[in-house]
């Protein structure tokens, strides 16, 4: 055994302990974290893979951003944990027949038989000096121009969509509206009164 | 001459239309001047045509005028055939209008009486009445002048729209609409059979002109077509049969003749108009038009000789039970196109087209007479309350005289020679059928004359009239009334013995009416031929004579002489009575079978095809099955997230199992 | 040397584990939302892992956009949450028919 394939075994290990524990904690805190840990796990792997970049956005994004999000989100809501473990044992055998039968069927299918090594050999390590960001980089500027700004559209649609979605009016914030402070007019605010000069 | 056929046609379209649209405008007077004045110049070019043909030698004109589209070979056009038997049928057309026309203006002088004063359909209703007319005699004259089969059956229906429009003229009159329907009604059962026949022709000869057919018949002789099942029938009986039906319902033959007593409803002049002298005549035109193909087929000459001997001998007896005077008259015509139907049926054409000619002369004068007479008695139809009217109204009475005796047959009167060249062809032919209607022509004369001068006798002798006021008033008509009488009983007495001659058994016809030579029935009568004196000679000796004289003899004794008889025998026989005073139960029968019968079948369909099937099931049926499955299917939609992503992933674990292990 | 089918069967047994974590996890939404995460790195292993063995950077940028569009729909998915408590003072799916038939 190598050690490549040795770290490859501890990580998956790693993974798939980290995502048992993503699905069975009582504590949502504690999945978002074992979740975290899975991740990072994981961009291990993809460095076995020779997916460099991907494993640095995989950490950079994912644990360094999304989770963050999903943490603060679990601090935000106060949440009855109990109400929603009632019935957790009751679909647990349910789900773990479901998993398993999903697990065999599809290991039947990407088993060793169809994707061993006879099947695909294991490419050549590239050099030192090889950049996988710069590989990638040369063809998400050329061949996948318009998905990539598709993309980025998506991002600013999902920025603007969760701030519209969460902001709310504060009615008793005191505040003042500039455009209604620029468009006053000197009627709105004074009222001329015409009146007879008082009899003395 | 093509433009003198035109002018015959248009001027009276132009005249009803003037008259129709612009009647206001131009008044009563301008109306009547310009409908008379456009068939007065239609009568007078008619004339000339045929003066033409007579003593000109004038060629036949066959060719189109306009041609309205051409589809797949078949040509559709406006054409005229303008040859002898034409030029008979517009002379007469025209000339039987033309006094029509100049009678009208009388009859229909204080027509707004007819109406209540509030009706928006009695406005102009004179100028309306003008129009028609006009509109039938253009109607009239593109049917007869037609060269191929679609203008013959435009001519066919327009006829029957003006006779429809004119039967129900006083649309206040319940009883007008009810006959103007039945008319329509009875008239669609024949032209259904008459455009079958015409679809039949276009079918097998792929043409619709008259030359083309003709000459293409003879070879469709033997053809057999199959129509139900396995049966096999001759083509050329077929199509003779249904355009015979088309005939049945013009001409009003037993079982299609119900219409016509009841058209009696309409104004007088139309009576004489259309329902006496020309557009009943178009299926006795029709019919010796297309000798050519009925001589291809004896069934179906022996078809119309039934049904004509039929019509003539029992709806004559009819007409001995009447006391409307108009009905009479409307009875006595169904026997006497029950006699051109007879005629040709035998295969004398050219006898029934010289029956129709003097027949529509003395049938307008009986009809224009008995007009007259309602006119004199203010419109009181019932031949019990008259009498005595000779004395009142010589000219009617004198002209009435002529026409019934011309009805009857008298020798020299113009009927004469035409009914006995039909019993002489009748009892030649040998067809299947003609002893039978020999028998029943026979017989007809004696019932003709019967109820014609039992009607004479009744109303112009006799006690004067029983109601005292009418008696007071009765007087002769105005001269718009009687000089058509005279105008018209002038032929009614000449024009047979002037005309049998070359009609008959001269070469008039030759060319034009196509008789094979084993049916040339007129042929064997011709032989003995010897002038039109020597005939009348030979007609007094004959049996149909003396039972004429013996039907008028009849008439006179139990009608004048001794009127306990008629009493009398009307008890005995009761039931003959009630059986022709019931016309034989056909519009009972008719209402209770047909009327009756599609009124039901209108409800079933209505309520189990278009309430139940349409309705029901299908419109509110699907709508109710869609909210029947939405109802059961929404019980899925729980609404709870996790059953959406549970089915999700039982639908992809299927799926994968699928692509596993199959 | 790593084979394939070790890459593709660890995306397959992660796979499996989250659908067990939508099961057992049902009504709790947040942990649904982290099933889904999972599941996307499932499918991501195995996108990187082709992209090596048949050296084509297609399957890399595919992962790229997959990020992209998890990214979008955690943020969105969080937002909705948010929304969802304020009014329902609840995240409990139980409480979520508004979608009944």
């Amino acid at each position: 055994m190598t050690l490549e394939k040795l770290i490859f075994y501890v990580l998956a290990a790693v993974i798939i302990a980290a995502a048992m524990m993503v699905v069975t904690r009582r504590n949502p805190v504690h999945s978002a974290l074992f979740l975290i840990l899975a991740f990072v796990a994981c961009s291990g792997v993809w460095m076995l893979a020779e997916a460099e970049f991907l494993a640095i956005v995989l950490v950079l994004v994912y644990v360094g951003a999304v989770m963050v999000l999903f943490l603060f989100v679990l601090m935000m809501l106060d949440i009855d944990i109990a109400v929603l473990r009632a019935g957790f044992i009751k679909m647990l055998p349910l789900g773990v027949i479901m998993a398993i039968a999903m697990a065999a069927e599809l290991i039947l299918i990407v088993g060793p038989g169809n994707f061993g090594l006879e099947q695909y050999a294991a490419p050549v390590r590239h050099a030192a000096d090889y950049s996988n960001t710069e590989e990638i980089g040369s063809v998400l500027y050329t061949v996948y121009m318009y998905p990539f700004e598709i993309a980025a559209v998506i991002l600013l649609v999902a920025i603007i969509a969760a701030i519209g979605l969460t902001m709310r009016k504060r009615p008793d914030t005191k505040y003042l509206d500039p455009a209604s402070q620029v468009l006053v007019k000197r009627d709105d605010r004074v009222r001329m009164v015409s009146m007879d000069a008082e009899k003395g | 001459m093509e433009n003198i056929y035109l002018t015959i046609v248009l001027v009276p379209l132009i005249g009803a239309i003037i008259a129709g649209f612009f009647g206001s405008t131009i008044g009563r007077k301008g109306a009547h001047w310009v409908a008379s004045g456009g068939v007065g110049i239609s009568t007078l070019l008619s004339l000339f045509v045929l003066k033409r043909f007579m003593f000109d030698g004038e060629t036949v004109f066959n060719g189109p005028v306009y041609t309205w589209m051409v589809s797949d070979g078949l040509h559709m056009e406006v054409g005229f055939l303008v040859d002898q038997l034409t030029a008979v049928m517009i002379s007469v057309v025209t000339f039987v209008s033309f006094c029509v026309h100049i009678y009208t203006i009388g009859y229909m002088a204080d027509d707004e009486h007819n109406w209540p004063k509030t009706s928006l359909a009695g406005r102009n209703s004179y100028q309306r009445f003008f129009s028609y007319i006009s509109l039938f005699t253009f109607s009239m004259l593109m049917l007869v002048m037609a060269n191929n089969f679609m203008q013959l059956f435009f001519g066919w229906e327009a006829v029957g729209l003006v006779s429809y429009l004119l039967i129900g003229f006083w649309s206040v009159r319940p009883t007008a609409i009810f006959a103007n329907l039945k008319a329509f009604l009875v008239n669609r059962v024949g032209d259904f059979g008459f455009i079958l026949g015409i679809a039949a022709i276009a079918m097998y000869t792929n043409s619709l002109d008259y030359a083309e057919v003709f000459a293409r018949a003879p070879g469709l002789a033997d053809t057999q077509i199959q129509i139900w099942g396995d049966s096999s029938w001759s083509l050329m009986s077929v199509i003779g049969i249904l355009l015979f039906i088309g005939a049945m319902g013009k001409s009003a033959q037993v079982p299609l003749h119900v219409w016509l007593p009841d058209s009696m409803e309409g104004p007088t002049p139309i009576s004489a108009l259309i329902h006496a002298a020309t557009m009943v005549t178009a299926g006795i035109f029709m019919v010796a038009r297309m000798s050519p193909l009925y001589e291809l087929s004896e069934t179906a000459l022996s078809f119309v000789l039934i049904i004509g001997a039929t019509t003539a001998f029992f709806t004559g007896l009819i007409g001995i039970v009447q006391n409307d005077i108009k009905r009479v008259v409307a009875y006595s015509t169904l026997s006497q196109l029950g006699y051109m139907m007879v005629a040709l049926g035998a295969s004398a054409y050219a006898a029934g087209i010289f029956h129709l000619m003097t027949h529509a002369f003395f049938k307008a004068l009986l009809f224009l007479a008995a007009g007259s007479v309602i006119i004199g008695m203010h419109h009181d139809q019932d031949i019990r309350n008259m009498g005595g009217i000779r004395k009142y109204m010589p000219i009617t009475y004198w002209t009435s005289l002529v026409g019934s005796l011309a009805l009857i047959g008298f020798p020299g009167f113009s009927g004469f020679f035409s009914k006995d060249a039909i019993i002489e062809a009748v009892h030649h032919s040998s067809i299947t059928g003609s002893g039978y209607a020999y028998v029943l022509v026979v017989a007809g004369v004696f019932v003709t004359a019967l109820y014609s001068f039992r009607m004479f006798f009744l109303v112009f002798h006799g006690e004067g009239p029983r109601d005292e006021h009418a008696k007071a008033h009765l007087h002769e008509t105005p001269k718009v009334v009687t000089v058509p009488l005279i105008l018209l009983a002038i032929p009614s007495v000449f024009l047979g013995y002037l005309t049998i001659g070359p009609m008959l058994f001269g070469d008039w016809f030759k060319g034009v009416l196509h008789v094979l030579p084993e049916h040339d029935t007129l042929g064997i009568v011709g032989e003995h031929f010897d002038g039109a004196g020597g005939f009348i000679l030979h007609g007094m000796m004959g049996l149909p004579f003396y039972l004429a004289m013996g039907g008028l003899f009849v008439a006179w004794f139990i009608y004048m002489k001794n009127p306990a008889i008629a009493d009398k025998i009307k008890s005995t026989l009761s039931p003959v009575y009630n059986l022709l005073d019931k016309k034989y139960w056909f519009d009972e029968v008719y209402q209770a079978v047909f009327a009756t019968g599609s009124r039901g079948l209108g409800k079933f369909l209505w309520l189990a095809g278009d309430r139940g099937l349409i309705d029901g099931l299908l419109v509110n049926g699907s709508a109710h099955s869609v909210g029947w499955l939405a109802s059961v299917v929404r019980h899925v939609q729980t609404g709870y997230l996790y059953h959406y992503a549970i089915a999700m992933i039982l639908g992809l674990l299927l799926l994968l199992t699928w692509f596993v292990f199959v | 040397m790593i084979a394939l089918s070790d890459y593709l069967i660890l995306g397959a047994i992660l796979f499996a584990i989250s659908i067990a974590g939508i099961f057992i996890n049902r009504k709790n939404v947040i942990v649904l939302l982290m099933c889904v995460e999972l599941m996307l790195l499932a499918v991501n292993i195995n996108f990187v892992a082709f992209s090596h063995f048949l050296g084509d950077s297609a399957g890399q940028v595919f992962v790229f956009f997959i990020l992209t569009v998890a990214a979008a729909e955690a943020a969105i998915g969080l937002a909705i949450l948010v929304v969802l408590f304020r009014s329902k003072q609840s995240i409990n799916v139980e409480d979520m028919d508004a979608l009944k038939g």
